[in-house]
């Protein structure tokens, strides 16, 4: 009997040594996408070497970390940035590599625009020089982050010595309340086990609160595997799945469709199949979720309180608690409603797809961004998401609540373009981390979903979402 | 690669849990389309007191005096000891390359983040994980001791305390050769050409579909 992930993994072993059960595998790489922060040395490595791409038609590449989310006619101002996208751009035109570049509609954040484009299918190893690549396991993809050496590794030999993760289940079962998403889902499992809870896993999720869960749901639990510590994350195919892949430009088409959808349908967990460990979760149980300090596992319910260092016993958690705490500018047993917000962010690879935006609008519609809010923001995922949410008029919505209305990319997820937070200012960010200076030096953030994130737009501070939608 | 063989170096101790790679190098510091010279910038927003951007002159910045490295007794460290978690976050090979470029060696800590451990290995960076106690009892030696080293042995996958005691610690046996030997992990794979030509024939086959 197999898991997911074995069967994924046993796929892709190209060569391993027979006499070493622990040693690595040589294990084939089927999608490599690509954007401008982790490839320039990538490729001037290959280049040194005089090595060529091992595999042209497997690499998908786009620029997302650096590109502005204002008016873009002008290109980008910042040098460092702009050359840095002009270098992916100068590489993928000289080895011939597919790239969306910053003015196509279909740009967009690496991890949205793969599923978008049906670039991710089942099956699929897919890799890229960036944590969030588990993203793309919700279709029931081995995917994973990689570093800049292994991006040249792929791009040289289409593989990677890899050595296998043990398997853990995360079961989420029972029904979802109104108002918790995906994203409670998942920062309630890394508040539960720790953002090292799952190092040397690979985490399957599934239950049926999975089952119901729509594609982009998906995306958002697998983004945040990582942030529990396991390098994938990954849900098994069902109709959801194959559902959404129809149609997309870069899925299989007719014959080839039917005999893939065939193959995909054995991309599940053998019933009975034993794992290393099992996480279980009531749906029911799950509260809409808010982090109060500086990694994802600091986290709490939305009706909760600030923790108390004093009631810690163990004295490097307590340290780590109080340091959080005053960077944070919080005190210790206050509620979270209390906490007043300056800007909103709405966006990133773990929350910007049409969903997302639709959830969120939802929330704001007829409302408007209350007086302390100096910013609040929505980032589409792509060009597409942008174009998709424009038709259905969400745009119009939150321009008329008082949101700014930008285009496709990671934004102050990370704030590597202009996009970001002063010191001292507070944010309800969908994004997935809350490390220290991630959304600018100083800048504080609380994790939320985008429908909290919009309620916390509209209140000025953090509410229940579940009493005012 | 550089060979790795072993080291004896002063120890800086961090004495923090989940250290993430945004702490390690920040983000604006990855606009570099280079893989050298992010030295200066590691751990910048702990290390200096005003806020770093690519192409300042790090000289003319302000220290933080209470930032552990900034201590002149730990100047010229060449082994790091932290908590668990260390690397936690992005995948970011210019954390490794950061701690590299610092003078770092080997890092020594209760446990690693995935992606960070195996980054490390890529470019000669030594993460070595020991015992959680082990680790607490090197932190306290380390701060009341001035010149503390250790000394690291690959060969025989030890630690060595000034007092002679030994510390042992497990490492893949592969990876344990590649820093031996400072092999290139490219060069090898492609030994493999043939096997990869025929995996992906076979692959195009049954799957073609993931051709198109």
């Amino acid at each position: 009997m197999q898991t997911l992930y074995d069967k994924l993994w046993q796929s892709h072993v190209v060569h391993e040594e027979s006499d070493k059960p622990d040693g690595m595998a040589l294990l084939y790489i089927d999608r490599h996408l690509v954007h401008e922060v982790t490839s320039p040395q990538a490729f001037e490595g290959l280049r040194l070497a005089g090595r060529k791409p091992w595999r042209l038609d497997s690499i998908l590449a786009v620029a997302d970390h650096n590109v502005p989310t204002t008016e873009r006619s002008h290109g980008i101002s910042d040098p460092i940035s702009r050359l840095q996208v002009e270098t992916l751009d100068q590489n993928c035109e000289e080895l011939g590599i597919t790239e969306f570049k910053m003015n196509d509609l279909r740009q967009g954040i690496v991890h949205v625009i793969g599923p978008e484009q049906g670039a991710t299918l089942p099956g699929m190893t897919v890799v890229c020089g960036d944590s969030h690549t588990s993203t793309h396991g919700a279709f029931a993809c081995l995917a994973f982050g990689i570093g800049t050496s292994e991006v040249e590794h792929v791009l040289a030999t289409q593989c990677l010595l890899m050595k296998k993760a043990k398997a853990m289940q995360v079961l989420v079962e029972g029904k979802l309340g109104h108002g918790v998403t995906a994203k409670d889902i998942a920062l309630a499992v890394v508040g539960r086990i720790g953002t090292a809870g799952a190092t040397g896993y690979a985490i399957e999720f599934a239950g049926s609160a999975i089952r119901t869960l729509s594609m982009e749901a998906r995306m958002t639990l697998c983004n945040m595997a990582i942030e529990a510590g396991a390098r994938a994350g990954m849900i098994a195919v069902d109709d959801t799945t194959i559902d959404y892949i129809k149609g997309r430009p870069f899925a299989p088409k007719g014959e080839l469709w039917e005999k893939a959808v065939v193959y995909w349908r054995t991309l599940k967990s053998d019933e009975g199949v034993t794992f290393d460990q099992v996480v279980r979760l009531d749906a029911a149980q799950v509260k809409p979720q808010v982090t109060w300090g500086t990694s994802p596992e600091m986290v709490t319910t939305v009706d909760g309180r600030v923790p108390d260092p004093s009631q810690i016993a163990d004295a490097v958690k307590r340290h780590d608690m109080e340091r959080a705490l005053k960077y944070m500018g919080l005190t210790p047993n206050m509620s979270i409603s209390e906490i007043r917000l300056d800007k909103i962010f709405i966006g990133s690879c773990t929350n910007s797809r049409i969903e997302d935006l639709r959830a969120a609008a939802e929330v704001v519609k007829g409302r408007h961004v209350a007086a302390n809010i100096k910013l609040a923001m929505v980032v589409p995922g792509s060009g597409l998401v942008k174009h998709q949410a424009e038709q259905e008029g969400l745009d119009r919505i939150f321009r008329d609540a008082g949101f700014e209305w930008r285009e496709p990319g990671c934004s102050m997820c990370l704030a590597m373009n202009d996009d970001r937070l002063a010191p001292g200012e507070r944010c309800a960010s969908t994004s997935n981390r809350n490390f220290e200076g991630r959304q600018g030096p100083g800048g504080r953030t609380h994790l939320v979903s985008p429908v909290m994130a919009a309620a916390a737009a509209v209140a000025g501070h953090f509410v229940d979402v579940r009493e005012i939608y | 690669m550089e060979k790795f063989h072993s080291c004896k170096g002063l120890v800086a101790p961090l004495d923090r849990a989940n250290i993430d790679t945004d702490a390690i190098i920040p983000k604006q510091f990855l606009k570099s389309i280079k893989r050298s010279g992010f030295g200066q910038n590691l751990f910048d927003e702990w290390r200096y007191l005003d806020h770093g951007e690519p192409g300042m002159d790090v000289i003319q910045r302000r220290l933080n005096p209470d930032f552990v490295l900034n201590q002149p007794r730990y100047r010229g460290a060449q082994i790091l000891l932290a908590r668990a978690n260390f690397g936690c976050g992005s995948s970011r090979e210019h954390a490794p390359w950061a701690l590299q470029d610092y003078g770092f060696r080997v890092i020594i800590a209760a446990s690693f983040a995935d992606i960070f451990f195996s980054n490390c290995f890529k470019i000669g960076l030594l993460p070595i994980v020991l015992d959680t106690n082990i680790v607490d009892r090197i932190f306290h030696e380390v701060s009341s001791t001035e010149d503390y080293c250790l000394t690291v042995n690959l060969e025989n996958q030890t630690v060595t305390t000034p007092s002679g005691e030994v510390c042992t610690f497990d490492v893949d046996t592969f990876r344990k050769h590649c820093l031996l030997n400072g092999l290139d992990e490219i060069g090898l794979t492609l030994q493999y050409a043939d096997k990869i030509k025929a995996f992906e024939e076979k692959r195009r086959t049954e799957q073609p579909w993931l051709f198109a």
